[in-house]
């Protein structure tokens, strides 16, 4: 992903910003420019969530994505937030201690580096709460 | 509205083709359609090509026009020629688009038609080129892959009503079988519940035999509108609906990981206008990218309650000479999955088993057939049903 890309939603992944809608109260993340529910009529204001939440489900990875190889066997799930909103997010655990429905928490982790330039993307994975 | 008939069909041999390039496999379908039709070229009034990402696979765009070109159809014809992208529903989406033409009275014969040469890179190369078709910012940068989405739907539906991976390898054994019998297979081996168990661990629960391969290959079929249909064919496969819809394209946003939503939504409109039922549905060629997809494809379209899917492929329901067939043609699995022309080779499929052509693997009195592409981990789903009967 090109620097300016990754760049303009860096505060959102450093922070677990995502966004809430005052109309419908819902609560999303990744952040949205529009409410999908409310749509025009939404009332968008960030949100900061604390990132408790529990694993959904999840996947160990052992054939990698690009950029990714050295990882393996990476965790990967899906993370459902205790604010409502789920999302997508490599889990720092043992992989045969991974269950469905268990208790997660944030923490701030490289998450890869850029092959061209090296420059190193941050964001939030999780671990067992 | 006009009703639609397809009256001509052609897929080439799918698999790894180095020493072919993405013209030379498309004008080997489209010609085979036309011929197929009896139709030349003077007679087509638009094509619609269904193509994911030759951008990313071959290094070029604007393969509608190119494949015109190369067609014959573009320097003294002129034939207007679209290219069509919904991921790995690109196929499906371009036959809706080419029906939609001709229900609409735009046009009479129109080629609709779809290609995808995507061994020309690396794999990992190409896992990266179809991992786009996932929300790249929020999936992919957390080193989601392909294999690694379906797996997460795979493990939920494990948890939620017990699948097992037993059942996911029943999907890839009976559409390997079924492929034997189908000569543009690229898989043509049989293989056991041992070997798809034993084969290595791409994503957990999802073995590489539950995945389906890297592929090139192209597919083309050719609408009329169905009051002239007779002109060309003495059995034409008439349109009896056409369905699409969306979803969020991330898999995260679902309302439920398990289902697609998108499927059951262009489901029930399908049913709707065709007025019909799943148990009305004699065959039906379904989006297996993996193993999992196939069994929620089934629950999803209803021919299995849902959570059921693995226990009724476990019970031969889905096999040729059972209850209602799944993915003759070998499916995504076994025929081979070159993304752009998947859709397309499914109507193909369909339309060669309703015409009684389908060979080793024909269903007895196939009359009523149904095809399901998806697009991503389904935020595309595209339904089309075909009938002998007009």
């Amino acid at each position: 992903m090109s620097v300016s890309r990754f760049w303009r939603k860096q505060v959102n992944r450093y922070n677990l910003i995502g966004t809430h809608c005052s109309e419908c109260d819902e609560y999303y993340y990744p952040p949205r420019n529009m409410c999908p529910t409310c749509r025009r009529d939404g009332k968008l204001e960030p949100y900061k969530f604390d990132g408790d939440g529990e694993i959904v489900t999840f996947t160990i990875i052992h054939t990698a994505a690009e950029g990714f190889e050295h990882q393996t066997p990476y965790v990967l799930a899906i993370v459902k937030l205790d604010k409502g909103p789920s999302l997508t997010s490599q889990i720092v655990a043992d992989p045969a201690k991974m269950k469905i429905g268990m208790r997660v928490k944030p923490v701030f982790r490289k998450l890869g580096e850029g092959s061209d330039r090296g420059m190193i993307y941050y964001g939030t994975k999780f671990i067992p709460a | 509205m006009r009703d639609v008939a397809i009256i001509g069909v052609k897929n080439t041999n799918f698999g790894e083709m180095w020493e072919r390039s993405l013209r030379d496999i498309f004008v080997e379908a489209g010609v085979g359609a036309l011929k197929d039709a009896g139709v030349a070229g003077e007679n087509i009034g638009a094509m619609y090509v269904g193509n994911m990402s030759s951008g990313q696979f071959v290094d070029q765009e604007h393969v509608g026009a190119l494949i015109a070109d190369y067609s014959g159809l573009a320097r003294n014809l002129h034939v207007p020629a679209t290219r069509v992208e919904a991921a790995c529903a690109s196929g499906g989406l371009a036959l809706r688009q080419g029906i939609m033409a001709v229900a609409s009275g735009y046009e009479d014969i129109v080629v609709a038609a779809g290609v995808e040469k995507m061994t020309d890179i690396s794999s990992s190369s190409a896992s990266t080129a179809l991992a786009a078709a996932a929300d790249r910012e929020w999936e992919g940068i957390m080193g989601a892959t392909f294999p690694g989405l379906y797996a997460m739907i795979a493990k939920m539906h494990m948890d939620k009503y017990g699948t097992t991976s037993e059942q996911l390898a029943e999907v890839a054994i009976k559409n390997h079988f079924n492929g034997s019998m189908n000569p543009i297979a690229q898989y043509k081996n049989k293989i056991s519940v041992e070997a798809v168990l034993r084969s290595i661990m791409v994503a957990d629960p999802l073995h590489i035999f539950d995945c389906s391969p890297i592929s090139d290959g192209a597919s083309a079929l050719v609408l009329a509108p169905a009051d002239i249909a007779h002109k060309y064919t003495d059995t034409p496969i008439y349109i009896k609906a056409t369905a699409q819809a969306s979803d969020t394209i991330a898999l995260h946003d679902r309302r439920d990981i398990t289902t697609l939503d998108a499927t059951v939504f262009a489901a029930k409109n399908a049913y709707k206008m065709a007025k019909l039922t799943p148990a009305d549905i004699d065959l039906v060629e379904v989006h297996d990218c993996f193993t999992i997809a196939e069994i929620c494809a089934i629950e999803d379209l209803g021919f299995a309650k849902k959570g059921q899917g693995g226990k009724v492929t476990q019970e031969g329901e889905t096999a040729i000479g059972g209850r209602i067939p799944v993915n003759t043609s070998g499916g995504l699995k076994a025929c081979g999955h070159p993304v752009g022309a998947t859709g397309i080779k499914q109507a193909v499929e369909i339309t060669q088993q309703l015409r009684g052509e389908a060979g080793k693997r024909q269903v007895d009195g196939a009359e009523i057939g149904m095809t399901h592409n998806v697009g991503g981990s389904g935020a595309t789903a595209v339904i089309h049903i075909l009938s002998r009967n007009r």
